[in-house]
């Protein structure tokens, strides 16, 4: 086997040393192609030196792979640079092609040692940092200006760097962060009911099953509570309390109030606190804002992502930007589903784009099907909207028990109104009596499939349940009607009055429904049915969320790391902030720290050149096409592809035809394609066709990844691994690691690294609502 | 449904436009007017003619990217939604229905129905931020209690969405509830207070400096705000307004 690994520089036998010597640290490369059969064919000193007490030669068992011990001072440092060492050897070797390079143990998170607590603290005190002089010759670039991406240009550009955002729409205001309803998370324990940084760590952990990483989650969990402060001296009017203190409530998987909210527009006014930061730096000429431009590649020079490629969406020029790093805050891939609660415009084209120059991509198959949203209506649908998963605190799921009601349902020959309560199966409290309707959001989207799949669905397609407010409103009607001193069992009185309280507490949600449905909720129960939401997979960043591209960092949903195969309501907001406002602004002064004498980079290198023609290559060779099919028929069958065989639940047979459809459509896509107009122009079906173009490449890996991970785990159901009750059933055994893929010229040819999952804080449970 | 469409077509910001006529079959009244749109664009991409330019991003009425009007009205015929929540069931079978982009001499035509709105991101930088660094190291949150029925009005300025309907339906073109939404936002939080000042006198120069007109108090804006953003808000501006121009 082809392998590296550190060992120390041993210039006589081992036992003449004393544990006080001091021994360089070097670098063995084992390679099965020498000649020679197996053996050490290249050595290399790394300069670095290590106490003999001080190493590990057991190096290679503990999680992080760190082989100098804590006990060295200067451990963090030292093994850093020894990771950085592995990395330029590693590009030495690629260059000579008669070596191939087995990379395993080089995917390293670069955890910071000590205690979970301190971790975060400890790297603080030891990261590099960037004089405020200096900060000034560095430019730093950010695509993307959600939650994520908005906050950090701000806080780059505060600190003193020169910072150039990207957004594809004509404000940073609209970034689809905006449209998050529900609220954020805080381990503020304002409500003294509790809670603390280590349960929402604990929480966040045990909702994304089991599948994060334990110092990011933490960490995450430490910086919540600063993010609330932030805010509001920011001027973001979250909802308060007659005392004039800040109001919470209380969200699915959790047994505290943490959540902070804005009546249902908390992305909205959250979005805007960051945007309104943003214009206090562009107002100062610290932030250079690039409206209605898309990133279309990424430019990497010695190794290291020193730029990008943009096009402008208005007049269609291609544009050469450069940097001392560049920021991925583009979002998630939801659209690949066609079909979702994202925005038209998101894409992962910024995302695939790096992963396609060097950057690893994890868990592209673990992704959030939301169980409330409005059922697709028709085949002229374009986009699917979202119900709040508070709306589960109240409502009632159900689907009628016999078959045929169902089908008299479908058929409009009965109301839902006039099913008897004895007819109606409330599924979700029959199959987990523990926590109801209040389930994790990815066992209630399987259980509404289930039902459906089954012939219980209640719309013309058959795919959608009930929502049942009645009980609700009811109960909150007789507790109005006796407070009021009114008669208890005049039940229209009772209704109305709880109707009233329904209003109060959900009446831009029913409105909405109303407008959409042509409904009325107040009086007959809403229909819902699942939708894609959220991607937890994205590219893999190390602790510093860093990607494997040095100088290419990644944050928010962009990037994978907090949230493992499930994602907890409320916990978007916080983890796009976090990772915006306090994490990447320190973590990314390491690795400026060795730029400070780079001075700026030229946009006329070849690599700007090489780049800047094969986008324009790409963009004439679809306009040129003499296909005769839209993009939009092209997308929606692979939605559909995506949805059917790679949805709420997967098998390995229709994972596999799923590869073979998808390489299908690709082919078919280059080949028929009709892309309107000129390069010159507002040419919305252009930029859409770059945007598919990539969707259909990374469905592949989607699928193929899927297909590799033959456990259930949150999101991500496999039918083969199932308890003989149809629950999820995960194999800690063998996939306690995080699928981190490198592209290799083409999706199928993508090669897995696994980044082994340790839990050391947290004891490794199965997941129970029963 | 079959419909008659008499949409606004301009290739560009330099050339001149017009309005041309398509016709539409087989419209589903449970479509969202942009879906007909996407319709529409399919079919007109099938027959080689350039599909029809418009913004649009979440079609769930909160990005304020949309920018139709219809029949004369920001948005169309129905209150408090945007464009993309806006559905066919509002309109009858055939239907003629007129689509323009919102126009204001500060909103220029970038192609067929998309303007170009940067001119309110300006006045954003101009004022509309409280000047706090974003390191974390504020007081803590619940440190200043703010009383809720200001903490819910100010929550009810922020709601504005920027999508330029009150400009687009103001015969002065006036900009006054767009940037009084903002001012107010902050004026009647304490966060907001220190700045207060030159915060309403930047925001209003900026405005002026755009081109935007002045508000006669018809009150139009207010109908047509998807938003539902009330006219106090012009009121506190003004006072605000005043105010500063004393202070200063």
């Amino acid at each position: 086997m082809n392998r590296i690994t550190y060992s120390l520089n041993y210039r006589k036998p081992k036992d003449q040393y004393k544990a006080s010597d001091e021994l360089t640290v070097c670098l063995r490369y084992f390679h099965k192609n020498n000649p020679k059969g197996k053996g050490k064919i290249i050595k290399k000193s790394t300069g670095i030196k290590c106490k003999l007490s001080d190493w590990d030669s057991d190096w290679h068992k503990n999680p992080n792979r760190y082989p100098i011990k804590s006990s060295d001072k200067f451990s963090i440092k030292k093994n850093k640079l020894l990771n950085e060492k592995v990395i330029n050897f590693k590009s030495f070797l690629k260059k000579d092609s008669q070596f191939e390079v087995s990379d395993s143990f080089v995917l390293s998170s670069n955890e910071p040692d000590g205690p979970l607590a301190q971790k975060w603290t400890n790297h603080k005190n030891n990261i590099r940092l960037v004089s405020p002089a200096n900060k000034r010759s560095i430019d730093v670039i950010v695509v993307g200006t959600g939650l994520a991406g908005g906050s950090a240009s701000a806080t780059l550009a505060e600190l003193g760097y020169n910072v150039k955002s990207f957004c594809f729409q004509d404000s940073p205001r609209r970034a689809h962060s905006i449209a998050a309803q529900g609220g954020i998370n805080a381990a503020k324990n304002y409500q003294g009911d509790g809670d603390s940084t280590f349960r929402l760590f604990y929480d966040t952990v045990k909702g994304g099953d089991y599948r994060s990483r334990e110092s990011n989650v933490y960490r995450l969990a430490e910086v919540s509570a600063n993010i609330i402060d932030q805010c509001v001296a920011q001027g973001v009017p979250f909802a308060r309390e007659y005392g004039g203190l800040l109001d919470n409530r209380s969200f699915g998987g959790v047994l505290v109030s943490r959540t902070f909210y804005a009546k249902g527009q908390t992305g909205q006014q959250l979005l805007l606190g960051a945007y309104s930061a943003m214009n206090r730096q562009i107002a100062r000429g610290k932030i250079q804002m690039f409206n209605r431009h898309e990133m279309l590649d990424v430019v990497k020079v010695d190794g290291k992502a020193r730029g990008i490629i943009t096009r402008n969406l208005i007049n269609g020029k291609i544009e050469r930007h450069s940097a001392h790093a560049v920021v991925i805050a583009s979002g998630g891939y939801g659209n690949l589903f066609f079909l979702s609660t994202n925005a038209m415009g998101s894409n992962v084209t910024a995302s695939w784009k790096i992963h396609k120059k060097g950057a690893f991509f994890a868990n592209p198959c673990f992704t959030q099907i939301h169980p409330t949203c409005i059922p697709v209506s028709g085949d002229h649908q374009s986009k699917l909207t979202l119900m709040s998963e508070s709306l589960r605190n109240d409502g009632r799921i159900w689907v009628p028990k016999d078959k045929n009601d169902a089908k008299a349902i479908r058929d409009g020959k009965i109301k839902p109104t006039e099913l008897d309560e004895n007819k109606r199966d409330y599924y979700l409290e029959r199959r987990y009596p523990a926590f109801g309707n209040l389930v994790p959001r990815d066992v209630a989207s399987r259980a509404a499939k289930e039902r459906c799949d089954a012939g219980y669905g209640v719309n013309k397609t058959g795919e959608a349940v009930y929502l049942d407010f009645e009980a609700a409103i009811i109960r909150y009607g007789k507790e109005k009607a006796h407070l009021k001193g009114l008669n208890e069992d005049d039940i229209e009185l009772v209704k109305d009055l709880g109707r009233e309280v329904i209003k109060s507490k959900y009446g831009n949600l029913f409105q909405m429904y109303e407008k959409i449905v042509d409904q009325n909720p107040y009086f007959t129960p809403m229909m819902i049915y699942p939708a894609v939401h959220y991607t937890m997979g994205g590219v893999w960043v190390d602790y510093n969320l860093m990607t494997t591209i040095p100088g290419c960092f990644a944050i928010g949903e962009a990037n994978f790391s907090d949230h493992g195969a499930n994602r907890l309501g409320a916990s978007a907001l916080m983890q796009g902030l976090a990772d915006g406002y306090f994490v990447l602004p320190y973590t990314i002064g390491n690795y400026l720290a060795d730029d400070i004498r780079t001075g700026p980079i030229s946009t006329d290198l070849p690599e700007f050149n090489e780049a800047e023609e094969s986008v324009k290559l790409k963009i004439n060779t679809l306009l040129k096409n003499n296909g005769s099919k839209t993009v939009d028929y092209f997308h929606k069958i692979l939605g559909k592809i995506i949805w059917n065989k790679c949805g709420m639940s997967r098998n390995k047979k229709e994972l596999k035809e799923a590869i073979v459809e998808i390489k299908k459509l690709r082919e078919d896509f280059y080949k028929n394609v009709y892309v309107p107009g000129t390069n010159e122009s507002f040419n919305e079906p252009l930029a859409k066709a770059l945007r598919v173009a990539d969707f259909l490449e990374l469905g592949e890996l989607f699928a193929k990844d899927a297909l590799e991970r033959t456990e259930s785990c949150g999101g991500h159901f496999r039918e083969e691994s199932q308890t003989p009750e149809g629950e999820a059933m995960r194999d800690d055994k063998n996939f306690t690691f995080v699928s981190a893929w490198e592209f290799k010229g083409s999706p199928s040819e993508a090669k897995l690294h696994k980044e082994k999952l340790s839990y050391d804080n947290i004891e490794l449970k199965t997941r129970s609502y029963k | 449904m079959k419909l008659k469409l008499k949409i606004w077509r301009q290739k560009n910001s330099d050339s001149k436009g017009k309005m041309v006529t398509y016709e539409i079959e087989n419209i589903s009244p449970d479509m969202s007017f942009l879906e007909m749109m996407d319709v529409l664009n399919e079919e007109l991409m099938s027959k080689g003619v350039d599909p029809v330019a418009f913004d649009h991003d979440c079609r769930e009425g909160i990005c304020g990217s949309c920018s139709m009007f219809i029949n004369g009205e920001a948005h169309g015929p129905d209150r408090y939604v945007t464009t993309c929540q806006l559905h066919m069931r509002k309109f009858k079978d055939g239907d003629t229905i007129y689509i323009e982009p919102f126009r204001a001499k500060t909103f220029p035509v970038i192609k067929d129905l998309v303007v170009d709105r940067t001119s309110f991101d300006r006045i954003q930088h101009s004022g509309g931020y409280i000047s706090v660094n974003t390191s974390g190291n504020t007081q803590d949150a619940n440190a200043i209690p703010i009383e809720k029925v200001n903490a819910d009005k100010a929550f009810d300025a922020a709601t504005c969405i920027g999508c330029g309907a009150c400009v687009a339906t103001c015969k002065n073109s006036s900009a006054m509830l767009f940037v009084s939404a903002k001012v107010s936002q902050f004026a009647l939080l304490p966060q907001g207070e220190v700045e207060a000042t030159d915060r309403v006198l930047n925001m209003v120069k900026q405005m002026d400096e755009e081109g935007f007109g002045n508000c006669t108090n018809t009150g139009a804006c207010e109908v047509e705000c998807p938003k539902g953003i009330s006219l106090d808000n012009i009121a506190r501006m003004n006072r605000e307004l005043l105010k500063a121009q004393f202070k200063k």
